[in-house]
């Protein structure tokens, strides 16, 4: 609890995303399906955001807004104050590589690199030396556990391995930003939820951003806060207090 | 007012060295080589091909500057028309022959170039969840186009290399049956090399022209799209 204490305290909070009437409607034929229908959230800087929702309701859809890697039929995405949708090709690439580190749900480490060069590739195409980045990436390593094992390739681990390879690739350029879509989705229950104290770890120690979709209810307890997304809508956002009593509600019963 | 921001939080720019690239590319190809074989070996058999035709044409013609009347022989035995037939009739004939040639080495090659383009795209499709990931780590378009331009550039040049040492060798071995050891005192050394360099340089350009639209496609893939193909 003092954690959270102190961090209030020492920083203002300032807003690393911001969507302003943010919708988004895909035509599939004739019909026009309306996936978001304006989505107002702020993100703040330094919390463990999660986003649930059924699926189709919008969820990975406002990820994916707030993650850079779609742009919005109306309405603005601001990340890092930079509203996306003013960024060509190369800014939004720029974007991707320094500000934002994604997880998937399927790991998606590149299956000729071994840890280390996974880790180590957003490093390269930042432009690091290749000696800054083999020591960085072997301390990131080191970090989510697998300082041994930074010369296997990704089928020579199991999936709780590779998706700390791809915690350690996703901090590889000091994002503001970490997004984890589903990080727990492919992985048993022990290992999802070593996934998740790794994922609060980082989000402690390195202040960065966490933004999770998931309809993981592990993932509750360590949120600061929780965004419920039905029908395109933001359904209710509930901080971590709240919850506290809600998940002990749940136990309970 | 973007760039600024841009600039004010992080200052260098985003690159994929060549030499990376080059080591990425390779090892693509590695991991994947019994089908990169496959995809090689219809660059090998074209340019086998292309390679024999030249080099025997240029052997042939050799030994028919010689001018020696136990050659000429040797030549007429295998139904090529030498120096004491030359009537205009002869050339046309010649000509016809030559021209005939061109068409089959052209077809040939068309073919290596579809084979390679599809087998490119396979590749693109197969890998859809990678390049993808590339998009979100950073990668620009350039750097997609540039992995897969070099995968196939050195697919084209193996397969070229091995090509050419398979088409020469075979039309040595078959002239030196027909001609025995006269092919190597009239040996077109220098007309032999440009042939090979000739095939050297269209099997890697076709191998970058029939990359070129699997490529390009993979470039403009938008991060989100390849993300979906992973249910």
């Amino acid at each position: 609890m003092s954690e959270e204490q102190i961090r209030t305290d020492k920083e203002e909070k300032r807003t690393v995303v911001r969507t302003q009437q943010v919708k988004k409607t895909y035509e599939m034929g004739q019909i026009q399906v309306h996936a978001l229908q304006g989505v107002d959230l702020e993100v703040y800087s330094g919390e463990y955001m999660s986003i649930m929702g059924p699926s189709g309701s919008g969820k990975s859809t406002l990820f994916n807004m707030v993650g850079g890697l779609d742009k919005p039929t109306q309405g603005k995405v601001y990340i890092d104050e930079v509203d996306v949708a003013q960024l060509d090709a190369y800014e939004l690439a720029w974007l991707r590589c320094r500000k934002i580190g994604y997880i998937f749900q399927s790991f998606n480490l590149i299956p000729v690199m071994t840890a280390l060069e996974n880790v180590t590739l957003p490093m390269v195409f930042a432009g690091l030396s290749s000696d800054e980045s083999r020591d960085k990436g072997v301390d990131l390593l080191k970090k989510v556990g697998l300082g041994d094992r930074h010369s296997h390739k990704p089928n020579e681990l199991s999936g709780g391995q590779q998706q700390r390879v791809a915690v350690a690739r996703a901090l590889a350029n000091d994002p503001a930003v970490i997004l984890a879509d589903e990080p727990t989705g492919n992985l048993d229950l022990r290992t999802g939820t070593e996934i998740i104290e790794l994922l609060r770890e980082m989000n402690t120690n390195s202040r960065v951003t966490v933004i999770s979709a998931t309809h993981d209810h592990k993932m509750l307890s360590v949120s600061d806060r929780v965004v419920w997304v039905k029908d395109g809508r933001v359904d209710r956002i509930a901080n971590r207090e709240d919850l506290d009593i809600e998940v002990t509600q749940v136990e309970g019963e | 007012m973007t760039e600024q921001a841009l600039q004010v939080a992080g200052g260098r720019t985003i690159s994929l060295p060549l030499s990376k690239a080059v080591e990425i590319s390779l090892r693509s190809l590695k991991i994947r080589f019994g089908r990169s074989m496959i995809t090689t070996s219809g660059v090998i058999l074209a340019i086998a091909f292309l390679m024999s035709v030249q080099s025997s044409n240029q052997i042939v013609d050799g030994l028919k500057t010689a001018g020696r009347s136990e050659i000429n022989l040797l030549l007429q035995q295998n139904g090529i028309e030498t120096g004491t037939a030359e009537t205009s009739e002869a050339k046309d004939r010649v000509k016809e022959e030559r021209s005939k040639q061109a068409w089959l080495i052209a077809l040939s090659l068309l073919v290596c170039v579809v084979g390679i383009a599809n087998a490119m795209l396979m590749a693109v499709t197969e890998r859809f969840r990678e390049i993808g990931t590339m998009k979100c780590l950073g990668a620009l378009d350039s750097f997609i186009v540039k992995l897969f331009l070099l995968e196939s550039t050195f697919q084209g040049v193996a397969g070229t290399t091995i090509g050419i040492l398979i088409g020469l060798s075979m039309t040595l071995g078959l002239a030196l049956l027909d001609y025995g050891s006269y092919v190597f005192a009239y040996f077109p050394g220098t007309g032999i090399l440009k042939a090979a360099l000739l095939a050297l340089v269209a099997g890697t350009l076709l191998s970058l022209v029939g990359a070129m639209l699997p490529a390009y496609r993979a470039a403009k893939m938008e991060p989100v799209e390849a993300m979906r193909s992973d249910t």
